[in-house]
């Protein structure tokens, strides 16, 4: 259940966009990860993430570890505030979660920085507030499918 | 939005702590998380400077490939409904103008091999050794979105089809790039814009040799160190000059687009833009330069050659 919505994560990740989109495309993989993170932080944990972030980064012909980094640390946030965010109303852990986005996209943008590659444009930020906005529409999906599933 | 909406149920949760042993559950999640930052700043790192990830790297993508194939779907499943729907009117037209071409394209070449026999001849008369004649085999991109700020695309042909690290990639015009991963069912190849990505050139006109370097972002090239009072103009063709050793001489690279001579500036500044149509081409030319022996032997049994499948035919003739 997990692993599927894993993989449907990185397969929109790597589905072709017009170029205007391009820099719209929420960070799919991250959230995903995010939200089971935040449901069952004892099955999905920071090697999860590290694993996929593996895997996105084969996807998307990026270094090896340069989304697995990200990642794991947003990932290791989630895990330990989960109690608290899961009480949250879901505005609020949007916002939280729009950090957590942010934080990835920063630690992207640092690994970029120091193998000297070259630097994004500013609409690069542009994919935290897609994440924003699907934040709590995705989460009532995933929470739908893992109820369906039993998992949770 | 009110009220308890956070994720789970907290009901179910809560009992699953409460039976939750203390300490099976391996190590915390601190450990873990400075376990992976170390992994992942290690990777970078071998990724980055020593390349020795390439055998690790090949065996995740062939993992991810049939995503890749699937995201490719839609795209491709869009072209065959068109190419389905097209009505015998445009076919008869296509066909008559492919036919044209074709003629246009054979007188062309019957006129090249005359030149290039001759050209053979005056190189002997020389004494200067030159390799020529080339195999090549088509490939079709994966329409596959990448990482944005690299200029790359994923074909689909890797070493099970002899593609190598390092091998020239062309388009139908001109030269597109080089193949910087491989696995064994698809490839990644660096396009000329690319940043990192420089490519030796010549200008076709008088022979002034230079590098050009992706500048990244859209579709330009910078051509570097090019002295005051080099002549260069706009519109010339820049074509490769076969000095880096990778790609073989003369495929038209780009077409210089500006020539601006800044006053701070010890050296002139060029741009160039690429000849092959990199972000619209859907086929491409992955080339294998063959030396003279080998070009006698695939004469010989030009299918079966080194098993390298697929459709694939030469460019050039053996002297």
């Amino acid at each position: 259940m997990v692993l599927l919505t894993l993989v449907a994560a990185i397969f929109l990740t790597i589905l072709p966009l017009p170029v205007a989109g391009e820099d719209l495309r929420p960070q799919w993989v991250a959230m995903t990860l995010i939200f089971w993170a935040l449901a069952l932080p004892d099955r999905v944990g920071v090697f999860w993430a590290f694993g996929n972030g593996l895997l996105l980064d084969v996807a998307t012909g990026t270094l090896l570890g340069h989304h697995a980094l990200g990642l794991s640390l947003v990932v290791y946030v989630a895990v330990e505030l989960h109690a608290r965010v899961r009480i949250f109303p879901l505005w609020q852990q949007a916002l939280l979660v729009w950090l957590l986005l942010v934080l990835e996209r920063l630690l992207a943008l640092w690994v970029l920085g120091a193998t000297g590659q070259p630097m994004p444009s500013l609409t690069y930020w542009g994919s935290t507030f897609m994440g924003l906005l699907l934040w709590p529409w995705l989460s009532v999906v995933l929470r739908d499918l893992a109820h369906r599933a039993g998992a949770v | 939005m009110s009220g308890v909406a956070g994720i789970g149920s907290a009901g179910c949760s809560a009992r699953v702590d409460a039976i939750k042993p203390l300490f099976l559950h391996g190590p915390s999640p601190t450990f873990r998380v400075i376990l992976a930052s170390v992994a992942a700043l290690g990777l970078i790192v071998a990724d980055h400077r020593y390349h020795h990830l390439d055998v690790f790297r090949a065996t995740l993508a062939v993992m991810v490939y049939p995503l890749q194939v699937l995201a490719d779907l839609p795209v491709r499943l869009a072209r065959n409904a068109k190419d389905r729907m097209a009505d015998e009117r445009m076919l008869r037209d296509q066909n008559e103008a492919l036919r044209r071409d074709n003629l246009v394209l054979n007188a062309r070449l019957q006129r090249l091999l005359a030149l290039e026999s001759e050209n053979m001849r005056l190189r002997d008369l020389l004494g200067s050794s030159f390799r020529i004649g080339e195999r090549v085999l088509i490939a079709e991109i994966l329409a596959v979105d990448l990482d944005p700020g690299r200029q790359q695309v994923i074909v689909n042909k890797g070493t099970s089809s002899g593609v190598f690290v390092g091998q020239p990639v062309l388009d139908a015009n001109a030269v597109m790039g080089q193949v910087v991963r491989t696995n064994p069912l698809s490839s990644t190849v660096l396009l000329i814009t690319d940043s990192e990505h420089a490519l030796p050139v010549e200008v076709n006109r008088n022979g002034l040799r230079t590098i050009a370097r992706g500048t990244g972002v859209g579709q330009d090239l910078e051509l570097l160190h090019i002295p005051k009072n080099a002549d260069i103009r706009v519109g010339d063709l820049l074509v490769t000059s076969g000095m880096g050793g990778r790609f073989p001489r003369g495929y038209p690279v780009a077409r210089v687009t500006g020539v601006r001579h800044a006053p701070d500036d010890p050296f002139t500044v060029v741009t160039a833009q690429p000849t092959a149509r990199l972000d619209r081409s859907r086929e491409v030319l992955l080339v294998w330069t063959l030396s003279p022996e080998s070009q006698n032997e695939s004469l010989g049994d030009a299918a079966a050659a080194n098993g390298i499948p697929g459709p694939e035919g030469r460019v050039g003739a053996a002297p």
